[in-house]
């Protein structure tokens, strides 16, 4: 397992490569999440001011 | 009309493909992950020593994926963006402003990876090499594409503003890719060939393929999770975009109520 970690000298620039695709595709996969429950939100907020509008004469 | 142009409106329908797309986006998910588990076992652990660049070609399994994924995510905007352009079908306009941050994901990865390849090879962790400008250049176009259609408030402004762009940058993609023949320069030649045999062996081949297998299916899933975000965004006064944030609100006050 060490010896696996080490990859023979290279593993400063084996690992941090695989991280940053871990991270990038992590944040790829996470941000339409996040964009999506804001654009729902928003959706809603106009939805609301919109029924509010119409209820007061 | 005739009943193929008539599905094609159907699928181009904006509920109809954020309905088809929801369905589609985790299963896309779980294949790539699964994939990429497998790729990366035997490239990790089942491939052997390479006899000249030790284990430090191990990179490759991500490194060359990601930059297959650069230029095929391209020419996916660019097709759609050149649709949107001609015939200004919405969901094409969508599809090819929800391409533009998956492909600067993979064109950055490329970059990042091929710079910790580059420094224990070359010693050096960037040179002004041709593949390397141009990656870089292809980097600046997804970010130039992204920026365009924030800048500009209408939406659908803004996407034939930003395709426009998209279809100019074209121009970069042959360079990318042929530049390892057409100018002598550090970065190695092609190793994996359509035609003729690859110069690569099989136990390395498999994990690379199953690596660039799964990147595009990544791509996918991303593309349509991000495609649905657009169109809620674009048709968010439509009734079936209200249906959707309602049914989401009373989703989260269940679970509220409930866990």
């Amino acid at each position: 397992m060490a010896d696996f970690l080490a990859m023979n000298g290279y593993a400063a620039y084996i690992w941090p490569s695989y991280a940053v695709f871990f991270i990038v595709l992590a944040i790829d996969a996470i941000a339409p999440r996040l964009r999506r429950k804001r654009v729902l939100a928003e959706i809603r907020g106009k939805l609301q001011r919109r029924q509010s509008r119409e209820a007061t004469p | 009309m005739n009943p193929l142009v008539l599905w094609f409106h159907k699928i181009g329908s904006p509920p109809t493909f954020y309905r088809i797309a929801g369905a589609l986006a985790p299963w896309c998910f779980g294949i790539a992950i699964v994939l990429g588990a497998i790729g990366l076992y035997g490239g990790l652990v089942l491939a052997p020593r390479d006899y000249q660049q030790g284990d430090a070609y191990r990179i490759i399994f991500i490194h060359v994926p990601c930059a297959w994924m650069s230029l095929f995510t391209y020419g996916f905007m660019a097709i759609n963006a050149f649709i949107a352009l001609v015939w200004r079908i919405k969901l094409s306009e969508i599809l090819a402003m929800a391409s533009a941050p998956v492909g600067a994901a993979f064109t950055f990865i490329t970059l990042v990876t091929g710079s910790l390849w580059g420094k224990p090879m070359w010693g050096t962790w960037w040179t002004w090499d041709a593949r390397l400008t141009s990656e870089l250049v292809l980097l600046f176009l997804y970010l130039g594409v992204i920026g365009l259609y924030s800048a500009i408030d209408d939406k659908r402004k803004a996407a034939r503003a930003a395709s426009f762009l998209a279809l100019i940058g074209i121009i970069n993609i042959p360079i990318v890719h042929f530049s390892v023949n057409w100018w002598n320069t550090l970065h190695q030649g092609s190793t994996v060939r359509l035609m003729g045999p690859s110069k690569i062996s099989g136990d390395m081949l498999w994990p690379l393929l199953t690596m660039a297998l799964a990147t595009h299916i990544w791509f996918f899933a991303s593309l349509f999770a991000r495609t649905r975000v657009g169109l809620l965004e674009l048709e968010g006064g439509k009734d079936w975009a209200r249906d959707v944030a309602l049914a989401d609100a009373a989703r989260n006050d269940t679970v509220k109520v409930h866990g």
